[in-house]
């Protein structure tokens, strides 16, 4: 169980326009990896190229030690794929698409309640696809990439347009997936998915591979401030800037902020101090690498 | 089957045992996703209600509509005459002429003369009939010109009849001209049918053309020809899927127009009539491939199902598929000889109710093959796999 993934300077352009840039990682077997980056990045390209469904301009792919673009039947029924749009068969139920979709990759349609009941879609196995909510759809989906007991599975933003409960509940359908063994290869631009879901995370941004690492691992390089939140009245401004360890004091519409690279030091002070009215503490995020890395301005 | 050649990859895959399976397991992998997808297309089509209206209904009430009105004008109800009085050429008529009297006109006697031409006048009646010295008179309203015309022209024979009839009587000999007129078909034909074969037609193309357009773009929009790209089924069990749902569509729709046509409309079959079947196959050939030719360029459904109309109604109205085409200009009976719905309707109507033998298919099943292999290489070429 569990498949290595190459990519090997993968390019891709597309006339004048190169969506991919001689990325090249490693996927070991077994491993949850994620693809991060905005909109347009090229991750989606990356992924489609490893499942197959493109052939590099130039570089080199191998699932499996294979060539997925080959698109041969022994590779394909190792692969399970989740596709960016709600691929289904138009008016089946829950339970058809899986049948459908098993008799496609030839297994025999008897694990189908188990894997309905894995997604949590027990209770919707008769309803036909045009009535499940957005939620539902993706994780029927998934199942439909299961159908076959894949051994590896790509997921191509799978949590896109869902509500934050909804988010959650497929987080824990995405970790079961992958703790059965199976290597998981997921795109996404929520930071926090990748950081709650992923072994490993590639930073990716016009076509770049940026970063490469654990989320821990990429969050510590950051070395990223901790900011301590008070209530505007708690401290003077002033006080605040003579505290041993402040970098940096502003006062804004929330209150006082202060960054600090020793926050134990500034926290006894404010203890001492009785100044802890309205505290908050947040340490870095794999957002605020992301956004350091590829920068904040806005992109559709 | 290269596949079958190589060692099984990876013992974890999920290839399941397929040695239950009687055929080979070659077959079975190329059998079952084609079942499967077979399946799911026809489930997708019974399941959507509009798509069984257009396909079914829609035809239908055409049938209906046609088969109503041009089944009252083809065997128009005789006129109603008054004949007032005695009138020999009628009374005196031998059996057989009268009989065909008969069939022309409904005779209903009355005494008075003004009251029957109240009736007349009231439209009750179409003409009275009078008879003094050997001169019939016939009187008609002008409020009904054409159907007065008809019982002139029927009068005129009767009396020419009986006048035939006294000079044979009298010379003994047959008189030097007669006259006979009849239609080409059949003695029985009406319009019920022309337009059962002309209209299945239609209905096959129709549903064919728009069947393979509407599933095209929809699976290309939803992106499940992407996740079929990626799944080991190969792309000719799709396309076969489409053939066979779109054949077993066309053949529900023959069983039901033929059925009405026969049950309610008095539909005549010739012998030949299940020579359709092999007629109804090429021209789903044909009209699929159009359609996926509409689906392959139209980037939305809306798009492809607005051009199977384009090219589908007009094409029906010069195949004749509404009405014949004899009295039309020569140059559209040109055009329509170019139209693939013209031959298979041709080929339709000489099964069905021209009582010609097989021979009769073999031209429209060549056309309408030769139609299919075109149009499929042009959306082969024309194809796409993502929106």
């Amino acid at each position: 169980m569990g498949v290595q993934i190459e990519v090997d300077q993968l390019t891709m352009r597309y006339g004048d326009v190169t969506a991919v840039d001689g990325i090249s990682f490693t996927v070991a077997p077994g491993e949850f990896f994620g693809l991060l980056g905005p909109n347009g990045a090229g991750k989606t390209t990356t992924l489609e190229t490893i499942e197959g469904l493109r052939s590099p301009t130039s570089g080199r792919v191998s699932v499996a030690g294979r060539d997925p673009a080959r698109r041969e039947p022994d590779l394909q029924r190792r692969i399970g794929v989740q596709l960016q749009s709600s691929a289904f068969f138009e008016r089946l139920t829950a339970v058809e698409q899986l049948q459908t979709f098993g008799a496609i990759y030839g297994v025999p349609a008897a694990r189908l309640d188990e894997l309905l009941e894995q997604v949590g879609l027990t209770e919707k196995a008769t309803a036909q696809v045009e009535d499940l909510s957005g939620g539902q759809k993706q994780r029927l989906s998934i199942a439909c990439a299961l159908v076959h007991d894949p051994d590896v599975v790509f997921l191509d933003e799978p949590t896109a347009a869902l509500d934050p409960q909804a988010r959650r509940n497929l987080w824990d359908v995405l970790r079961g997936i992958n703790d059965s063994g199976r290597t998981v290869v997921l795109t996404t631009h929520y930071m926090e998915e990748a950081e709650e879901l992923c072994d490993r995370v590639a930073i990716v941004d016009h076509g770049r591979l940026l970063e490469l690492d654990t989320p821990g691992a990429l969050i510590r390089k950051l070395d990223a401030a901790t900011r301590i939140g008070l209530a505007a009245e708690a401290i003077a401004l002033e006080d605040a800037r003579g505290l041993p360890g402040a970098e940096s004091v502003r006062l804004d519409g929330s209150g006082l902020v202060i960054q600090t690279r020793e926050p134990a030091t500034v926290l006894a002070e404010l203890g001492r101090r009785e100044a802890l009215e309205g505290l908050s503490v947040s340490k870095g995020t794999l957002e605020d690498v992301f956004l350091d890395l590829t920068g904040r301005e806005y992109r559709a | 089957m290269s596949t079958e050649t190589e060692p099984e990859t990876g013992t974890s895959t999920a290839a399941p045992d397929r040695s239950g399976s009687s055929t080979g397991a070659g077959d079975a992998r190329a059998a079952r996703p084609l079942k499967a997808l077979t399946l799911a297309m026809f489930k997708g089509f019974v399941r959507d209600r509009m798509t069984l209206f257009w396909a079914i209904a829609f035809p239908l009430m055409f049938l209906v509509l046609f088969g109503g009105i041009f089944t009252d004008q083809g065997q128009s109800r005789p006129a109603d005459v008054i004949v007032v009085g005695d009138v020999s050429v009628i009374d005196d008529a031998p059996t057989q002429a009268r009989e065909a009297i008969d069939r022309a006109i409904a005779i209903t006697r009355e005494d008075d003369l003004d009251a029957a031409l109240a009736k007349v006048r009231d439209g009750d009646a179409t003409a009275v009939v009078t008879e003094e010295g050997g001169e019939v008179t016939v009187r008609y309203s002008a409020a009904d010109a054409v159907a007065g015309a008809q019982i002139q022209g029927v009068m005129q024979a009767i009396v020419q009849q009986a006048n035939t009839a006294v000079y044979q009587q009298a010379t003994g000999e047959p008189p030097a001209f007669t006259f006979t007129a009849s239609q080409v078909e059949d003695e029985s034909l009406q319009a019920i049918q022309y337009v059962t074969p002309s209209l299945l037609g239609w209905a096959v193309a129709m549903s064919a053309t728009f069947g393979a357009a509407a599933n095209l773009v929809m699976w290309r929009k939803s992106g499940l020809l992407r996740r079929l790209r990626l799944a080991p089924v190969r792309t000719s069990s799709v396309v076969l899927a489409r053939v066979g749902v779109s054949l077993v569509i066309a053949l529900v729709q023959a069983v039901i127009f033929i059925g009405l046509g026969v049950g309610a409309f008095g539909l005549q079959l010739s012998g030949w009539w299940p020579l359709v079947v092999p007629l109804l196959l090429a021209g789903t050939l044909a009209f699929l491939s159009i359609g996926m030719l509409a689906g392959a360029v139209s980037k939305t459904e809306e798009g492809a199902i607005g051009l199977a109309n384009f090219i589908v109604l007009p094409m029906a109205f010069l195949s004749g598929s509404f009405f014949p085409l004899d009295g039309a200009p020569a140059w559209l009976r040109a055009v329509s000889n170019a139209l693939p719905l013209k031959h298979l309707n041709q080929g339709m109507l000489d099964v069905m109710v021209r009582e010609q033998g097989p021979s009769a298919i073999v031209l429209p099943i060549v056309i309408l093959l030769g139609f299919a292999a075109v149009f499929a290489t042009i959306s082969a070429r024309l194809f796409r796999w993502e929106a």
